[in-house]
């Protein structure tokens, strides 16, 4: 599909989110990144991949390629059931509100984010969150991992079908197994 | 009340039939000063007199900007890129521009109550006279309009005395309007300051309109046993001529039942609501019913019931005029805000309208006269009633079926739905035979209609839902408590003490709309969880409405097995929108009754006190509108921290306290002028939640206070940290900036804390006298 904006009416203005059309691009980015951060929001739980539920998948990530992960809302349980202990659980108005602080020294106490990568918020609540560190991150880079193209990050996937999402999160994992960070 | 009406003052005047001297004429108020409280500092605040107030909550509670676009639109200079720091053709950037729509959308939400207010008042007065005595509550409420004592620092004791505190909201707004035009104020700040003033006069007016409609109609005044009225599409006997109100402004809907009782009608016709004016008809008339919040308009409109569709302001979708017509019902449209195109029919006689109506000449007619609202109306509805049986919109469940098979899978219905409901798969199986998804759908609908107008092929998809749903439709049966007004005195003198103490663990208002993220469901369960945890919780609108919806194993509503009375453990309902200034109105109270603070013209200590003390939250789980922008707005100045449901992330800022900055939550002591570290309590002032559970944490957690006792402390922490280990499956991690002295742990869990204290290097401090406000500390530090 194209990169329009999943609910129809929401229109950004002139700075959209670059269209991410290879998954390799993002292991890239994360490679890169110096201080990444892994936003996991509540449909993580919800949502079924691959007979894989999102959260599993995000873990999988997240311990490859060694990015502290924030868990949103109420799924911090979700996470210790699966004996995984986030860097730590707040609400995603607070973590959004943290990042566009340009002294906040992370999740993890080891200084600024310089990437922060979203997943599983309701669609309007991550749009929002993702136009707010637009506006006023100014040092932060955001990419979503999720099916459908969010045009307030820096870089988006545009809107997929689930297979071909659950294969784009299979390909970047992957190339942390390949090469690690 | 003291404030005087015109003067004129002549030095000199020379006329063909004299010379006049030093004249000094005074018209109007000449009213004797009664209230004996002295003035404070803040009578008739202007825009900046509580600036400093302002400033001190934004300090704390910075504004975090979530901007919907890119571009300002507002003027012809644009449209203007503001990314990032980007500044438009005016000279504004991205933060003052997210204040200045913010303002924008408190100065719509409060001119709407104030606009509401005036066309009340105006109404009362011509038919009951300025003199008419405000009793809200005889000797139970003896500060009657603690609001706008508070704010205008005078005491109304007619309806007449009412007038004077409109003209002040209502410059107020217009001084506020302006502040948004281009060209103006530069600063975000100043303008979170301007809508925090929008918010306060908001309350003055919806107080003005509910204490005066409340005192001339013989609402509930103050009654704890209010009495229980019918909710539901179920509870319609359709049997019976419908006439549907819609709407806030009840004066009309009130036209219709007198005329009803006048003419021997009572019982003859079932007079029901959607919306505000859904409540204020059962406060006036016990049969009327409640259908449910503004998201069921269409779905009723739908299903054919209402013979006849009166119309009034605010919350009305702008289609139902066409909704109705598509049912055959005539529409009477009741407001001059709200005339949709209809001609004025205010002056013909009455008769000549119904025939109009009846034969189909007219499908519509705008009257402006309530009592003529009300004939209209009643002979109308006895007549076309008959001729519209049997008639329906909503498609039988063949049609579906065969009209499902039409669709394209192209996802464009999901794609516009706010909710992001998987409308097309229920489509498929619904082509199938197989109408269970869309049924599913029903509870999760907020009823919006985006989908069919997204359809490429014209399917009614919300009708479809609605059939699919029609039996859960019809067995809508619900009792809900009429509004019930004000709190009682001697209700604040009983909880005042364990409220400031923290032994009661908090005040929860649930009110707002139902812009709800997974159904009307998850309010019930909200006040349901508070209420049997001994919190004291209070509802209003269509939150009031959706709280009901709801019965236990026993087949009773939450009203009917929560008290009405204002104490530990209740489920108030207090009326519709403006009716959410009483509940303004006890947190003030508490201050003034229980605290014995002064409360006329002194703003600032008081919001200090509610702040520093009363454990009060506002959740609006569907807040969608203006009007719940602008309520939210005087909580948050009166020191009242309000939670909205993920939907209200689209308010564009959120007020966020920061815990991890220890700096920010530091208070005078005022017995001795230290500054004390209390953590922080309240720790947002305005957030949203992404979940049910989220807010139901944060609910308790917000309720704590600086003041809090070490027993109250003990309480509030037992409730937010066996919610948050029952709904995160973990121990909150933030215990530490809670606990003041070891004698803060709750006794059950002092074990595991104490081991996390001393694990987060936990230091004991004092408990404060808190205050924000240098001049209330009583001996200085040297």
């Amino acid at each position: 599909m194209a990169a329009e904006p999943w609910q129809t009416a929401e229109i950004p203005g002139p700075k959209k989110a670059l269209v991410v059309t290879k998954p390799e691009v993002v292991a890239a980015m994360i490679k890169k990144a110096k201080h990444p951060i892994l936003v996991v929001g509540h449909k993580a739980v919800e949502t079924e991949l691959d007979k894989k539920k999102l959260i599993d998948l995000m873990i999988e990530l997240a311990k490859k390629a060694k990015i502290p992960v924030v868990a949103t809302a109420h799924i911090i349980s979700e996470f210790h059931k699966r004996k995984y202990k986030p860097a730590g659980f707040m609400p995603v108005v607070d973590i959004g509100n943290r990042l566009v602080d340009a002294e906040w020294s992370g999740i993890d106490g080891k200084g600024p984010h310089d990437l922060a990568l979203f997943v599983g918020l309701p669609y309007y609540m991550e749009w929002t969150i993702l136009s707010g560190l637009k506006h006023f991150a100014p040092n932060l880079k955001t990419i979503t991992l999720d099916n459908v193209y969010h045009p307030h990050a820096s870089w988006s996937f545009p809107n997929t079908s689930v297979k071909d999402w659950v294969e784009n999160l299979r390909v970047i994992i992957e190339k942390f197994e390949e090469g690690g960070k | 009340m003291s404030k005087k009406g015109v003067n004129i003052k002549i030095d000199e005047l020379k006329t063909d039939v004299g010379f006049i001297k030093n004249l000094q004429l005074s018209f109007g108020k000449l009213v004797a000063e009664t209230w004996t409280e002295p003035m404070g500092p803040t009578p008739f605040p202007s825009l900046t007199a509580l600036r400093e107030w302002d400033f001190k909550l934004l300090q704390r509670y910075k504004p975090f900007y979530l901007p919907y676009c890119d571009v300002c639109c507002l003027c012809t200079f644009g449209k203007c890129d503001l990314t990032g720091d980007k500044r438009g053709a005016c000279g504004i950037n991205m933060s003052a521009q997210q204040s200045r729509i913010v303002l924008l959308a408190c100065c719509i939400g409060a001119a709407t109550h104030i606009g509401h207010a005036r066309h009340l008042l105006e109404h009362l007065i011509e038919k009951f006279g300025h003199n008419y005595p405000l009793d809200v509550g005889g000797l139970n409420i003896k500060v009657e309009a603690p609001v706008t004592r508070l704010v205008c620092g005078v005491k109304p004791e007619t309806l007449g005395d009412l007038e004077e505190v409109l003209d002040y909201v209502e410059t107020q707004v217009t001084h506020l309007l302006s502040v948004a035009h281009t060209g103006q104020e530069g600063s975000n700040l100043d303008f979170e300051s301007k809508v925090l003033h929008a918010g306060m006069v908001d309350h003055v007016g919806m107080e003005v309109a509910d204490i005066a409609q409340i005192a001339a109609y013989g609402f509930p005044k103050a009654d704890p046993e209010a009495p229980l009225v019918d909710l539901g599409y179920g509870t319609i006997n359709v049997e019976k001529p419908v006439i549907l109100c819609i709407g806030h402004n009840v004066v009309p809907s009130i036209g219709i039942i007198d005329y009803m009782k006048d003419n021997g009608h009572d019982g003859e016709i079932e007079v029901c609501g959607l919306c505000c004016t859904a409540h204020d008809i059962t406060r006036y008339y016990k049969r009327g019913k409640i259908i449910g919040p503004i998201s069921w308009q269409l779905r009723f409109i739908r299903s054919g019931v209402p013979d006849v569709v009166v119309l009034d302001e605010q919350c009305v979708r702008a289609d139902s005029f066409f909704e109705a017509q598509r049912i055959k019902a005539p529409v009477i449209v009741a407001s001059e805000k709200n005339c949709m195109g209809l001609p004025n029919r205010t002056n013909d006689p009455a008769d000549a309208i119904v025939e109009d109506l009846l034969n189909g000449k007219a499908p519509g007619a705008l009257i402006l006269d309530p009592e003529k609202v009300g004939e209209v109306a009643v002979k109308l509805a006895l007549k076309v009633a008959p001729l519209r049986k049997k008639f329906k919109v909503i498609p039988e469940v063949d049609e579906v079926i065969q009209r499902a098979k039409e669709c394209r899978q192209c996802n464009d219905c999901r794609r516009a739905c706010p909710q992001d409901l998987h409308i097309p798969e229920a489509i498929k199986a619904a082509a199938t035979g197989n109408l269970a998804k869309l049924a599913d759908l029903y509870e999760l609908c907020v009823g919006c209609g985006r989908c069919e107008h997204a359809c490429p092929v014209g399917l009614t998809v919300h009708s479809f839902i609605v059939k699919a749903g029609e039996k859960k439709l019809k067995e809508e049966t619900y009792k809900v408590r009429a509004g019930r007004g004000a709190i009682q005195d001697v209700e604040i003198r009983n909880v005042g003490s364990p409220i400031v103490l923290g032994e009661i663990p908090g005040v929860v208002a649930v009110v707002g709309c139902s812009n709800y993220p997974k159904g009307g469901q998850e309010v019930a369960e909200i006040c349901t969880e508070f209420a049997n945890r001994r919190f004291i919780v209070v509802t209003s609108g269509c939150s009031a409405m959706s709280a009901a919806m709801y019965k236990n194993e026993e087949g009773k509503t939450p009203y009917e097995y929560f008290t009405g009375e204002f104490t530990s453990g209740c489920l108030v309902n207090v009326g519709s929108c403006v009716s959410n200034s009483h509940i303004a109105g006890a947190a003030i109270k508490i201050a003034n009754i229980f605290a014995k603070r002064n409360l006329r013209a002194n703003y600032e200590e008081i919001a200090d006190y509610i702040l520093n003390r009363v454990g009060a939250v506002g959740v609006a789980w569907g807040a969608y509108s203006q009007k719940a922008a602008s309520i939210a707005s005087g909580f948050w100045r009166l020191g009242v921290p309000v939670i909205v449901g993920p939907h209200g992330i689209k308010y564009r800022r959120m007020l966020l306290g920061r815990a991890d900055r220890e700096e920010d939550w530091y208070v005078y002591d005022a017995r001795t002028g230290e500054k004390v570290y209390v953590g922080p309590t309240p720790e947002h002032l305005f957030y949203t939640a992404e979940t049910k559970e989220e807010a139901m944490v944060m609910i308790a957690k917000l309720c704590m206070r600086p003041n809090d006792t070490m027993k109250g402390r003990a309480i509030k922490l037992t409730h937010y940290i066996d919610l948050h280990k029952r709904l995160y499956g973990t121990m909150p991690e933030d215990i530490h900036l809670f606990v003041r002295t070891i004698a803060d742990v709750p006794v059950t869990m002092k074990d595991e804390i104490v081991k996390i204290l001393e694990e987060k290097g936990w230091k004991e401090t004092v408990i404060p006298d808190p205050t924000l406000l240098p001049r209330l500390i009583r001996k200085k530090k040297e």
